[in-house]
């Protein structure tokens, strides 16, 4: 089997993996496959390369990232060692899976959003403990409509958020949000909103340090009330509202109109 | 690249030799993302894009070029803000870096 044909297969079943091309010097047009396990198919030119170079695809397959990286010929990366050297540029394409969006809570808020997320490219997961809210006839574009509370929903799958994904809290029950703040506090996920007023808001950060849930470093990652403060009332606006927040949270921007701002607009 | 997949299975069961031009860099404004994948099949026909549109016509000759033996697989960038550029720019006003090899891996 040939590089392209696993690479393309790989590609059409989701399954995530890096290729990486020789673009620029010694073996340009050179290509190598990473899968997360570290399995190599293909080579840059040297053992060294590929053993550098494989080790640093599989930190930019975790992050989602794609770009150019430079080696040395033997995979030297310290700017001493590369002085001297011909430089190798290896542009580093990861292919991840989708970033999933997990939202609790199958309130009218739920559909606009899962909407939205589908446009952004989520795989979308609505989570509630009540049959009868918790339909796919309900939410459609949703990729898994479950019936469950949020504790089982984290212990079997919350090892499988990382930094790209989301949690959405739109429940507005306590019984129900804390145990989704308390699971999602104990992933990797990389945004976590909550949704209510600001009165809820004060009550809820009461009952979260009940649980034992108070120190900066926790309540840092909850962004809540969730969303933008764009003023918008509808559920699609706040859809919009939050999604926004989960861009700028990933981009570290303040969100302000660019007209207001100067410097580079990516 | 995943929905450029179709078209280079079937170019390539028709027995055609395939190029594929890659966005590897941008600088300023760009349309599309490094990765985004363009294929172009031995008799010119097109899939994919890398830009907005604006340099896909430039891509396919270059592409063409590499096929023919003409040039080597490399690096071609396009936008008006490199003084090596292509006359082909950007109406963004930003820089496209583009890999371009035979797809023969």
């Amino acid at each position: 089997m040939s590089v392209y044909e696993k690479f393309s297969a790989l590609v059409r079943d989701d399954q995530p993996m890096s290729l990486l091309t020789v673009v620029r010097g010694p073996g340009t047009g050179r290509v190598m496959l990473v899968d997360p396990s570290g399995t190599l198919d293909g080579s840059l030119g040297d053992p060294d390369l590929d053993r550098v170079a494989s080790r640093d695809a599989i930190g930019e397959l975790e992050a989602g990232r794609t770009g150019v990286r430079h080696y040395g010929p033997n995979g030297q990366t310290t700017p001493e060692d590369l002085a001297d050297a011909e430089t190798v540029e290896v542009f580093v394409e990861s292919f991840a899976p989708p970033p999933q969006m997990w939202i609790f809570g199958a309130v009218d808020f739920t559909a606009a959003l899962a909407r939205v997320a589908k446009v952004l490219g989520y795989k979308v997961t609505v989570c509630d403990a009540r049959e009868v809210f918790a339909t796919k006839r309900r939410f459609p574009m949703a990729d898994e409509v479950k019936v469950t509370w949020p504790g089982p929903q984290f212990t079997d799958h919350g090892g499988r958020l990382g930094a790209r994904d989301a949690v959405c809290i739109l429940t507005h029950d306590p019984k129900f949000d804390v145990p989704a703040i308390e699971g999602a506090l104990a992933t990797r996920v990389g945004y976590i909103g909550v949704m209510g007023s600001r009165k809820t808001h004060t009550k809820r950060l009461e009952r979260l340090a009940e649980v034992g849930i108070s120190s900066a470093a926790d309540l840092a990652r909850l962004h809540s009330p969730i969303g933008l403060d764009l003023g918008g009332r509808t559920p699609e606006e706040t859809a919009i509202s939050i999604v926004a927040e989960i861009i700028a949270v990933r981009t570290r921007r303040n969100a302000a109109p660019l007209a207001a701002s100067d410097g580079p607009i990516h | 690249m995943r929905e450029i997949l179709d078209d280079i299975d079937r170019w390539h069961s028709a027995g055609k030799r395939v190029a594929v031009a890659r966005v590897v860099d941008t600088n300023g404004s760009g349309p599309r993302e490094p990765g985004a994948a363009m294929a172009v099949s031995e008799d010119g026909e097109v899939a994919g894009s890398v830009s907005g549109g604006c340099v896909e016509g430039a891509v396919v000759s270059e592409a063409l070029a590499i096929l023919r033996g003409e040039a080597e697989s490399r690096i071609v960038t396009f936008g008006y803000s490199d003084d090596e550029a292509f006359a082909v720019g950007l109406t963004c006003g930003g820089t496209v870096h583009l890999f371009i090899q035979p797809l023969e891996w």
